[in-house]
């Protein structure tokens, strides 16, 4: 005695239809008997009962789209004919829509990414042609594997009038991907959510990107001066990040542009300039947020940098100290990177890319000189921001950086 | 009607062997009275897997998940065109079989291949494209449609039954299909073109060599010996 579940058909089948129930509650089943027909794409199947008894309850009528391992039966002795309540999951999806999904921070209507393999049911996509919706719009459904289920596409109905737009799946499957000797890794939660955002922060915003050299012979003389006493005086060796963080604070105040956040058609210009710091982990990356940079020293912000790249790495960060960034820094250079364009953290407009500090031959005064160079990219969202604003941002960060002036300790 | 007693009989497969039968031409009822014979004698372990090529006259199939708006002639119409309309319980929509396309019925038990029903199709297909590459004919998926292309048109249809793992139904490869009958119907419910090898290749092809093509071509998707069935069956 026990409930029967919808089976599942294949590695990338994550729901079936049910086409026929062959018998009904009350009728005597024998186990292996044909018990319902379900409808995958183009397949159809026939279920067989898993044990013999009685049909004692059917939760889901014909037509329906059930995930796999749903109960969707319930075979007994007899005795309790009628008297089974649907399993939760049943109830749930047969139950309202559930409310519309909220509106994405997008201001134009996003396209699917064209070629995306919608997966979707039979009765999904015949609500689809009825209606005129295309199931693209709709972007990852909440059945597994990104389905997109009747309770989907009946939130998108709701929603439409609301909604210019769906998300957009970032998980479009690639079965071709699926050949020879390998083995399935699913990604993990920290994965996904990178993955997400990166589809989004792609797909929202128009990425544009400028790189500055810069002339950092000036603070890499002052900080191996300073390295010494510094560590001595404060237990943290000086890096190079804080005279990046103090420039890039200070041409943030110079271009409140750029310490902004699109929010629908409005800027929105911050007057707190809490940077961004992305941390590389072994497990993925995060960016933890260093409040008013502005308004720390050099050993106020190495201090931030330290605790926070430390913590980050323990899994000790506080909810709070990844949220409220109004700008983003990745300092790729330390893993010797020399130029990259780092993709915007959203909703913020603007990231700053700092490469790694070598030794180059530069031509100055029309004489060949060896000094410690760097490139800066300014990644921007060219719907907020425009090239001249970003490449006078990175000249302001050269003026600071190249005319350093206070001292270290 | 053929009779199944001779490969019952004879049926004393190795595993990894199928059988492939050819049935000529062959009613679209007829093929599937024996197709459920088959998939009946290979759930009982009677027979091994089997690979029935078959040619229909003019049918319209409609599948479990059919829209009746998908046939766009009506029935008087259609007879009297001499068009059968059958309703059968393959999965898919609305399909059109007629003299020139080879239909193959594999009945599989993919308890013994992979119980995967995307896997199967997948792998249906990749026996028609195969096939299509040894008459020097590029084909491809389409991401999201089951089915074989070339270009922007259809060339070959999916449509599967399962009962216990056990396949029936198949696939339709037009070959020299005229293609003016599936104006009659929205193939699979797509306002797509369909297209046939020999309006790809600009001339008529042997029916035999794309069977015996397709027959080989099977044999290594599937990793099976391809035999021929016992004579008489």
């Amino acid at each position: 005695m026990g409930t029967v579940v919808m089976p599942q058909m294949g590695e990338s089948i994550v729901e079936g239809t049910i086409t026929k129930w062959l018998k009904e509650t009350g009728d005597p089943v024998e186990r292996d008997e044909a018990l319902f027909e379900i409808s995958t794409d183009k397949v159809d199947s026939e279920v067989p009962a898993p044990e013999s008894g009685v049909l004692e309850a059917v939760f889901f009528p014909e037509g329906e789209t059930v995930e796999i391992n749903t109960a969707v039966a319930f075979i007994g002795d007899g005795s309790k004919v009628g008297q089974h309540e649907p399993p939760a999951a049943a109830a749930a999806a047969s139950g309202p829509a559930p409310a519309a999904p909220p509106p994405t921070k997008a201001i134009a209507p996003a396209p699917a990414a064209p070629g995306r393999r919608i997966r979707s049911s039979p009765l999904v996509r015949r609500m689809a042609k009825e209606k005129g919706i295309d199931l693209s719009l709709l972007g990852k459904g909440s059945g597994a594997g990104g389905r997109i289920t009747k309770k989907d596409i009946l939130a998108y109905i709701e929603s439409q009038e609301r909604v210019a737009a769906g998300p957009v799946t970032a998980f479009p499957p690639a079965p071709e991907s699926r050949f020879g000797d390998f083995e399935i890794q699913p990604l993990t939660g920290m994965r996904l959510s990178i993955a997400e955002h990166m589809v989004r922060t792609k797909r929202v915003s128009p990425h544009v990107s400028t790189v500055h050299e810069v002339d950092c012979t000036r603070i890499a003389r002052l900080r191996s001066a300073a390295k010494e006493q510094f560590l001595q005086q404060n237990g943290t060796k000086l890096t190079f990040m804080p005279f990046f963080l103090q420039a890039a604070a200070s041409a943030l105040k110079a271009y409140p542009a750029v310490n902004a956040s699109l929010d629908g058609k409005d800027l929105v210009v911050h007057r707190d300039i809490n940077i961004g710091m992305a941390v590389a982990l072994d497990w993925g990356l995060i960016v933890p947020v260093i409040r008013d940079a502005d308004e720390k020293n050099l050993l106020g912000l190495q201090r931030s940098v330290n605790d926070l790249a430390q913590r980050a790495r323990s899994k000790a960060l506080q909810p709070d100290e990844i949220s409220e960034g109004t700008f983003s820094v990745s300092n790729y250079g330390s893993y010797n990177s020399l130029l990259a364009t780092p993709a915007i953290n959203q909703p913020q407009v603007a990231i700053l890319g700092i490469g790694a500090v070598k030794k180059r031959p530069v031509v100055i005064n029309d004489a060949i000189a060896i000094r410690s160079i760097s490139y800066l990219t300014l990644s921007f969202d060219h719907r907020a921001i425009d090239g001249a604003t970003a490449d006078l941002f990175l000249e302001h960060m050269r003026g600071v950086l190249e005319d350093w002036s206070s001292p270290a300790l | 009607m053929r009779e199944l007693a001779a490969f019952e009989a004879a049926a004393s497969c190795a595993p990894r062997t199928c059988a492939i039968r050819d049935l000529g031409r062959a009613g679209y009822r007829e093929a599937w009275d024996y197709q459920l014979q088959l998939v009946s004698a290979r759930k009982r372990g009677a027979v091994c897997d089997q690979l029935v090529f078959v040619e229909h006259p003019p049918t319209i199939t409609l599948g479990r998940n059919a829209s009746s708006a998908n046939v766009l002639a009506d029935a008087a119409r259609l007879l009297s065109m001499g068009v059968d309309l059958q309703e059968t319980d393959r999965g898919g929509d609305v399909t059109y079989h007629g003299p020139g396309q080879v239909v193959a019925y594999p009945i599989l038990d993919l308890k013994a291949w992979r119980r995967d029903v995307g896997a199967y199709l997948r792998a249906l297909e990749e026996v028609v494209m195969a096939t299509l590459r040894d008459f020097g004919v590029a084909s491809r998926r389409v991401e999201g449609l089951t089915g074989v292309w070339v270009g922007d048109a259809k060339i070959a249809a999916l449509g599967v039954h399962l009962s216990r793992w056990v396949t029936s139904h198949g696939l339709a490869l037009n070959v020299n299909t005229d293609l003016g009958h599936f104006g009659l119907i929205v193939p699979c419910g797509l306002t797509k073109p369909v297209t046939s090898l020999q309006e790809v290749l600009g001339r008529a092809v042997g029916m035999d060599s794309v069977v015996a093509a397709m027959g080989r071509r099977f044999g290594e998707v599937f990793d099976r010996r391809m035999v021929a069935a016992p004579a008489g069956a």
